[in-house]
This record gives structure tokens, sequence and C-alpha cells, in this order.
């Protein structure tokens, strides 16, 4: 017989920090550099080297979890997670098991039946593995240690998620929150944040929870929803089926779509942890925590509510500004200088979104001056230059951040307004179209708008707009 | 009470380790252990009760890095000691199935 | 030619003073070595003569221009295989780092060679540290050059028999749990255990990482104090490197133990202990006395419970520090295997040698799940018991003297057999090591068999300067004690 269930879904989320170097020595967490070249004696866990904490990292532990209510351990300390494999050449991590930087916390999420909160059960700092990819001409693996050593901050759920949505939800809050912190890029494809899901099902108003697996490489939303979709799946097959759930890790297969026990002897799993007699405890003082507490930036449902306040934007504009923190950034700077606070916010919500989609970009990657785009609102603002133009000078600004003033001078690209020259350009125009002349003069008004189009043509897109249009009918 | 090692603690330990032992070092491992910890077994006669384990011997305050880059590329000196490299890489025997 | 009676320092001075070059030191100190190691053993690796002539030369270059006037400059020092020394091979004495050539220098190491002294090799020891006797290396046995019958003690045999035979003057040891102190007893030289943190341990392979410390082992005080200062300081690439003012250690060699308390715990001469060695240090009690120094016995509680709680403490430090040797890296690689795991496993079960196996078994054990508390956590609670009862008895005393070992230097090949036996021997010494103490073993006798009979003055975390002044002290007044084991040999003769 077919029982309902309850999902109960608890997340482990990784994430790497922006710190400029690894988190116990002094190299380099750029990505992307040529295989090791980002190593060194202690990264690669050389004999006799020692790790040594960078401070960065606790600044970012510390502002993570004070903008998700956490607690903080005022002594934290690094425990030894033991463990073979080869992207680990120390073959035990650095991690935190027995206190922890943070814990006891929660992010609150809206869910359909309305908001929700998701307790966090602790925060803690580590170091990330190195990367492995496999050779097929000579049936190895080979191991590039540019990312050993890189900072993550392990954010541990406690399992108060029922449902795909709510997981995405509190996953989307997440990320929101740590770019705002500026902590982290959480790019799910590129590896900097990462996603575990627990998940267990028990039958609809049971207390008591069932077994859990853990899934693992799951590098994309979509793949997240798919998993525990597939997950849940399974684990009903095997309920209704009288079969046990087996406590496990599971890998999902994003191109097959489904997960697979990883299970070996040689993977048991005893970690053996014990405190790290290298790295002395971590003291975290009042002074400190509070500090870091006054330096909280303005999170994105707060700074929403004030632009609809401030500035009368529509919650729908507030959202789309707010969406990242750079944005935010140059929309209101933008509209300081330009004192046209919703010319600044279409600019940027439009204009400046359809460019990056078009260049596939991350609002991270904008690197235009706020200056710039007030200048050029004025341009335009004062019929210095229309629309048309406007956009091609935006997407100069975009590019390159050249200063528009400058360039509408240099190339010519002011708003015609001189009558005489367009009363010229108009005779040509309507010299060319005789048909359509012909048309307008036989009551077909709207003729009049292709003529016009013409007229700008025969300008370059200089031409004011309406201007053109009256010259026209006169002329005509 | 000691804990009375068995031959499958010895392997279940050896898996932990990574060390591979033939049937007679896995005996001599199982009677080796089994003396120490009949041994550390006098531990227990002290009462260390809301005693806070050592961990580090003296308070040093916070030991920390700044966040400076300083290391440059030293891929081919850590690559020296490699007993296999390939392509800037070191190679290990095939870790997926 | 360097006189076995000089000193390091005597040593310098002569080549600061342009009596002689650095470059006769260093062939001189070769020369030595060639003779007499054939039958120590206590070297694993020497640097290349060329290129420690070429670097005699840069010394001398910087001598004679006037930039470099350190006390130990120009000086050859001997260095344990476990100190990482950039381009010069570092085995540990073990198999898996056969040929490990470090990128990298040893913090202690750099600061040698700062001062002005010269690496000239890497001395035998036991592997990766584990052991009393330097037996378990697996390159050769070093011999004790006072009866090349018996061993030269261990981990650091062969930095504390390259002294003892006239080799080199100074050298470098490391102590986990009497690595310095009880090899210099039996060879008859001079060895500091620093406070732990005073001398960075950067680069020092880690066996315990919380329990080791590297210090300077020489044939008398004064050169022990200018070895200990050149290589002490704080290291920012250790964590657990301490930042003192107070390294000025030479400052310490003064003749004055004038009031200063000295205590000796009393379980330390009850059951096991050789009666000659508990009547030379009695003697050596005797003669503080006879100094001005007050001196009286007392109860040390927890003596009993030292061994086992550092023989927990160290196997699961080690278990965890030695997983990194795995053949990816650096090091041996098994030459057949069937995947990854079973290379892992190969790699290492041909790499380590019993002793270090039997730690690391150990160690995953009593870290693994369930075991944690009752093993580890009760080791560590017990070591914070042991160094409050320490803590104790420095409120009332400025020093302890005890024996450094319960006997003189075993015969090699009978120190084995039974490992918990080995492990006994290190009572008068683990203790120190677990309270993070700084510790002298200087020699205070010899036995009926000529060998060297070696005392241990413990101190309270900082207090290496007392330490020094005591040890200086005595030593200035046992003149007598002062021999080498050629000059014993030629005067039994």
């Amino acid at each position: 017989m077919k029982q309902t269930y309850e999902t109960i879904i608890g997340l482990e989320v990784h994430v790497e920090l922006a710190t400029k170097t690894k988190i116990f020595c002094s190299c380099s967490t750029a990505f992307g550099g040529r295989p090791n070249t980002h190593t060194c004696p202690v990264c690669t866990g050389m004999p006799g080297t020692l790790p040594v904490l960078n401070r960065q990292v606790v600044e970012y532990a510390l502002a993570v979890g004070l903008a998700s209510n956490c607690s903080i351990h005022q002594m934290c300390r690094f425990d030894r997670k033991n463990y073979f494999y080869p992207d680990n050449p120390q073959n035990y991590q650095i991690s935190q098991l027995y206190l922890p930087i943070c814990h006891d916390g929660y992010v609150e999420i809206e869910t359909e039946h309305g908001p929700k909160k998701i307790r966090i059960h602790e925060i803690h700092m580590e170091e990330d593995a190195g990367k492995l990819i496999h050779d097929e001409w000579e049936d190895c693996s080979l191991v590039d240690y540019n990312r050993s050593g890189v900072p993550l901050l392990e954010i541990v759920s406690e399992p108060d998620m029922r449902s795909a949505d709510e997981v995405i939800a509190y996953l989307e809050k997440l990320r929101k929150m740590i770019q705002y912190l500026g902590a982290s890029d959480c790019k799910l494809q590129e590896g900097s944040m990462r996603a575990d899901v627990n998940l267990s099902l028990r039958r609809a108003g049971s207390k008591e929870f069932g077994t859990r697996t853990e899934m693992k490489n799951l590098n994309s939303f979509k793949a997240i929803r798919r998993a525990i979709e597939n997950e849940q799946e399974r684990q009903a097959e095997l309920l209704d089926a009288g079969k046990p759930v087996e406590q496990e890790t599971r890998r999902w297969d994003d191109n097959k779509e489904f997960s697979r026990a990883m299970r070996s002897k040689e993977d048991a799993k005893d970690y053996r942890y014990f405190p790290d007699p290298d790295l002395p405890p971590v003291l975290i003082p009042d002074e400190w925590i509070q500090r870091v507490r006054n330096s909280l930036p303005e999170f994105q449902e707060e700074k929403a509510q004030r632009y609809i306040r401030e500035y009368q934007l529509s919650a729908y504009d507030a959202g789309l500004l707010t969406e990242s923190r750079k944005i935010a950034a140059l929309f209101e700077e933008t509209a300081a200088l330009s004192e046209k606070p919703k010319k600044a916010a279409n600019w940027l919500i439009g204009e400046t979104l359809r460019l990056l989609r078009e260049k596939n970009m991350d609002p991270e990657q904008l690197d235009f001056s706020p200056e710039h785009l007030a200048a050029l609102i004025r341009l335009a603002e004062d019929g210095s230059v229309n629309n048309q133009v406007a956009k091609k000078v935006f997407e100069k600004i975009f590019e390159e951040d050249i200063d528009p003033v400058a360039y509408v001078e240099e190339h010519g690209l002011k708003t015609v307004s001189d009558t005489g020259m367009l009363e010229e350009a108009a005779r040509r125009v309507i010299a060319a179209n005789a048909d359509a002349v012909e048309q307008y003069h036989q009551g077909k008004e709207k003729i009049l708008g292709f003529l016009i189009g013409q007229l700008m043509r025969e300008t370059k897109g200089q031409a004011d707009p309406s201007l053109a249009g009256e010259i026209l009918r006169s002329l005509l | 009470m000691t804990e009375k090692i068995t031959l499958e603690t010895i392997e279940d330990v050896s898996i932990l380790a990574k060390l591979k032992l033939d049937p007679e070092e896995a005996e001599n491992a199982r009677k080796d252990m089994q003396k120490m910890l009949d041994y550390v077994e006098k531990l227990n006669e002290l009462d260390t009760d809301g005693v806070e384990p050592l961990t580090h011997l003296f308070s040093y305050g916070n030991v920390f890095r700044e966040d400076i880059v300083t290391n440059g590329d030293a891929s081919e000196e850590m690559l020296a000691n490699a007993p296999k490299a390939k392509d800037g890489q070191y190679q290990v025997p095939k870790t997926i199935e | 030619m360097i006189q076995t009676e000089t000193t390091a320092l005597a040593l310098s001075r002569e080549i600061r003073e342009k009596k002689r070059t650095v470059r006769e030191t260093v062939q001189e100190t070769l020369k030595k070595i060639h003779e007499t190691d054939s039958s120590i053993g206590a070297f694993l690796t020497l640097r290349p003569e060329e290129e420690l002539l070429e670097h005699a030369d840069r010394i001398q270059q910087q001598i004679d221009d006037g930039t470099l006037n350190s006390p130990l400059a120009g000086v050859p020092v001997a260095v344990k295989d476990n100190l990482c020394t950039r381009g010069l091979r570092t085995t540990c004495a073990s198999r898996i780092l056969e040929d490990f050539l470090p990128p990298y220098s040893a913090g202690a190491v750099e600061r040698l060679e700062e001062a002005g002294a010269l690496i000239i090799g890497k001395t035998n020891m036991d592997e990766f540290a584990m052991g009393s006797t330097t037996e378990t290396s697996a390159f050769q046995i070093t011999k004790n050059p006072w009866n090349t019958a018996h061993v030269p003690g261990g981990s650091s045999g062969g930095s504390c028999a390259a002294v003892a035979a006239g080799e080199v003057l100074l050298a470098l040891g490391s102590d986990t749990g009497g690595s310095i102190r009880q090899p210099s007893a039996f060879c008859g030289v001079t060895g500091i255990k620093p406070t732990y943190g005073t001398v960075s341990r950067y680069g020092l392979i880690a066996y315990a990482s919380s329990l080791d410390q590297i210090g300077p082992v020489a044939g008398n005080v004064s050169d022990c104090a200018a070895l200990l200062q050149a290589i002490a300081g704080h290291d920012p690439r250790d964590a657990t490197s301490l930042v003192r003012k107070d390294l000025d250690f030479t400052s310490a060699c003064v003749c004055d133990v004038k009031g200063m308390k000295i205590g000796i715990p009393k379980t330390y001469f009850q059951d096991g202990i050789d009666p000659e060695v508990k009547e030379a240090v009695l003697r050596a009690a005797e003669t503080f006395r006879s100094l001005g120094a007050f001196v009286e016995s007392f109860d040390l509680p927890l003596t009993e419970y030292a061994i086992p709680a550092y023989y927990l403490i160290a196997s699961a430090e080690a278990s965890s520090n030695l997983e990194r040797f795995d053949g990816v890296k650096y090091g041996c690689r098994a030459s057949e295997y069937e995947g990854l795991h079973d290379m892992y496993k190969k790699t290492r079960s041909e790499g380590f040698g019993a002793e270090v196996k039997r730690r690391i078994m150990l160690g995953s054990f009593v870290l693994s799940a369930g075991y944690y508390d009752a093993y580890y956590l009760k080791a560590l609670r017990t070591r914070a018991l042991i160094k409050q009862s320490y803590d104790h008895a420095f409120t009332t005393y400025d020093l302890l003297l005890a024996p450094a070992a319960p006997s003189t230097a075993p015969r090699i090949g009978v120190s084995l057999e039974d490992p918990l036996k080995m492990y006994l021997g290190d009572i008068y010494t683990v203790s120190v090591n677990l309270a993070g103490l700084p510790a002298i073993s200087l020699p205070c006798g010899f036995d009926r068999g000529g060998l060297p009979i070696g005392m241990q003055l413990i101190g309270n975390a900082f207090a290496e300067k007392t330490l020094i002044r005591a040890a200086y002290t005595y030593e200035q007044t046992a003149q007598g004690l002062k021999t080498t084991p050629t000059a014993e040999k030629e005067a039994h003769r």
C-alpha cells in the first residue's frame, strides 16, 4: 500500500571564501592557474611544514555567522579529520568539529505558507581539497593542489526543510547574504558554493526521523532539485516495499540523473577527529564580535524596502536592483549624482541587466563608474542626446567606462536640432521616397513614422525625433 | 576493564592506518596493542573528572597571518620529489571506478 | 688540528681572530669524521665537500669583511636527520623518505646558517624519532663512542654520538620524550630540551607536534647555551612558536647557585633505577649543596602516569602526522600495487619499520570511534594534572634534579625485544615534554663499566637561564668529569 511521507532535509553547504590567500599559507586562491602553480610546502603537505591561520578567514566566518543569527564560540579550535585520499595532501583535513566558530543560528526564508525559519546548527572553518582529474590515456588520476587549502565555510543546517522549493529558497537566501557580505561569490557551477543534501522520509504525522542518506556532487540548483526528487522517490519505493533505507553517501550523476551509493571497505568512515596541536585556539573577544556586527551591510530585504520608501520604486524594481550588492551600490551612487533615481533604476534594470545577460557576465564584473552613468542621464534629460544615441553611449560606458560628455563631443553625437540642417535632410528624404510621400498625401498618416525613420538614418540617428516629425509634417 | 583486542580490531585499524599486515604481523600487532592497552589501563586509577583536557600548553593569544599573497609559482620544486608526475601534476592510481 | 678538548666558542674565536680559517676547520672536521665514523655510524649524510668548502669560503669572506661576527661563526654543526635541510637529503632514518630533498630548511637550520655555522651533515636517529636507542633507524646502527658494543641512546643518538666522538663540537637534536636528554646522558655530552615553543618547529618532521622541541647538543654547557641562543626565537611560520625576550642564554653561564632551591623527586629514586646512577645523581646533589644551593627531596605526584599518558598522546599525534607519507607527493612508492588503496598500504608497509607501525596502529586505535574519550581524552586530562603537579613544585623550587635515565647505555640489540620495557626507560624524561618544560642533561659520573651517567635539571617554563646557570656552576666545579672517550681510553691504558 502506498504511504504518504514527509520529506526531511538538512543541508551542508560549503562556501569558498573570497580571501586572497589560502587558509593556512600565503599561496594565492586565484581560480584557474596552471596545475600546482599556486602551491607551496604547506599546502602540499610537505614534512615539517606547519599551518598558520589567515585572519581574514575568521573575519568572514564571523560576518556570516552574525548575519545568520548565530552564537559565537569565543574560544574555538581546529581539529584534524583523518582520511586518506590523494586530493588531501596531509591525509587529514584541518576542520572544526568540537568547537566550531558559530553555532545555533537561523535564516528566514519565504515559503508558500509564509516566512519560515531554517535553523543553522553550526558554521565551521576548514580547508578545501585539491582537484583530481582522470587521465584516460594512462588510466590513472592526476592531482592538482591549487585548490588545496582554499578556505571554506561549512554551514550545517538543522533538518528543517521539507521540499526542494524550501531547499532552493534557503540556498538563495544564503547565497545572497554571503555575496552581500563579500565573503564569497557563491557560484555553484564553479564550485565556490556546494551543497550536500541529507534527506530522509517519515510517515506523515510521525515524530521520529527515518534513516537519512547524504547526496553529494550537486553543481546547480537544477541538479539539487532533481536529486531531491529522485531521492524522495527512491526512498519511498524502498519504504513502500518494506525495505530499509541504508545510511550512506550517494553521488549524484547529473548526466544520468540518478545517484549511486559510494561504498567501499577502504572508505571506512572513522575520521579520528582530534584537536590540531599545530594551531592554537582562536580567541574572539566581545569587541571583535561587536566590530563585525557593526560593519554588517544592509541586506537585500532592508535595502529593497528602503528603495521603495526613499525612491518610490516598485517592489519589483527594488527587488531587481538589490539582487546584487554591486548593482545596488551603482544605483545608489548614480541616483545621488544624477538626482534622478528613477532614471538610474531604469538604466540599471533595463540596459545593464540586458547587457549582462547578453555578455554572459556577472554583476560583480561590472566596472563602470556611477559618475559616467549620471552624466549620461543628464545628457539624455537635457536633450543633448536622444534615446537611441544614449543607449549606444551606455554600451560604451558599460564596456569601457568612457566619459559620455567627451565621447558625445568627440564623435559628434549631439542631437541635431539645427532646423536648417534638418530641413535640408528632410527634403532629401522626401525626394527619395516619392511613394511614401504619395501615400501620406492620400491620408495614410502612419507612413510619417517611416519617413521620420529615414530622416533619422539620414542624420545618423542624431536628429531630435520630435523636431524631425514637425519639420517633415510642415514640408509635406 | 581493558578493551579486548581481536584480529578484527587489528584489521579495522590497519584499514584506517593504511598498513598491510600479514597474518603473523597482525597477530604481533594484536599482542603489542593488547599489552600497551593493559599497561595504560593504569590511567583509570586516576580521577580526572572535571579536568579540562590539555590540548595546548601555553596560551598564545591569537596567532594569525595577514591575507597577503607572498608565494609564487613553486610547482617545479614541489613536484621534484614526486614519485610519479605527469604534466605538472602528481600521478596516482585512478580514483574512480 | 681541532683539539677535542676545545669548545665551539673557542674555535669560532680562533677563526674570527684569524688564527685559523673556516676552510681548514671544515677540512679537519671532515677528516675526523672520515677517520671515526666508520666505527661510530653517527652520520647518515654528509654535505658534499666541494659545497662545504665553497660555503666555508663565503663565511670566511663575511668574517674578513667584518659583516659576520657571531660567536658560532665558522663552526661546523651536525643536524639530526628529522630537520629539513634545503637540497640536502633528509630521511628521518626511514625508507619512506630515503631520497627526500626538501625544498626548504627548518627554521632552526636557517638561524644556524645566519649565525655563520655550517651544516656539515645529517645524523642518524630512531626512525621518525620513535625509539630510545637509535636502533630503529632503517639505515644503520650508531655505536656509543664510549663503548661501541653499546647504543648511544635515542632518538638523537647520531647527534650525541657525533659530539661524544669529537666528530663535531655542536649538533642539533630533537626531544619528544627525552630524545635529547637520554642520549646525551648515555654519550656523556650536554643537551638541552627547551621550553615548548622556544625553537621553531617549522621544518622539523613531526613525530608528536604537542611534545616535539628542537634543542642543542654539545660538549659543555657554554656551547650548548650558545647554540640554543642561535636557534631560539619566534618564527611566524610556527603558530606554537613563542615570542620571548629572555633568549640571551650565554649570559647565564656564571658560577652561582647560592640560595638556589633544588627539589629532588623522591619517586625518581625508588624502583627500577640502577644503583650506580642513583649514587652519581645524589652525589651531584651533594655538590650543589656544597656550592650553597638548598637541596631537598620531595613528593612529586603522578610520576607513574606520565609514561602511559605520553605514549597515548604521542602515538595518537604520530598516527596523524605520518599519514602524509603515502607515496603521492614525495618519498618512496611501492613498485607494484593494484589500485589506490593497495598503493597506500604497500608503500607504507614497506616504507615504515616495525616500531613506527606499532605506534601508528596504537595511535589510530585510540583516536577511533568509541575509544577517543577513554584513551585519548583521558591521557590529555592526565597531562593537565601532571602539568599542575609541576606548577605546584615550582612554587617551592627553582629547579628539580633527576636522573636522565634509569641506567647507563644498554648493549646493542637488547632493547627492541620488549618495546614496553624500552618505553619504561623514558620514565624521567617524558613528563617534562608533557608539561612543556625546559630541562638540561649533563654528565655526572661513570658506571663501573666506564659508561657515562647523566643527570637532568628540570626548570619551570621559560627558566632555561636558571638551568644553564646551575649546570654551568656544576660543570665548572666537577671539572674531572669533563673528559672524552678518547681521553678516557688513554687513561685506562
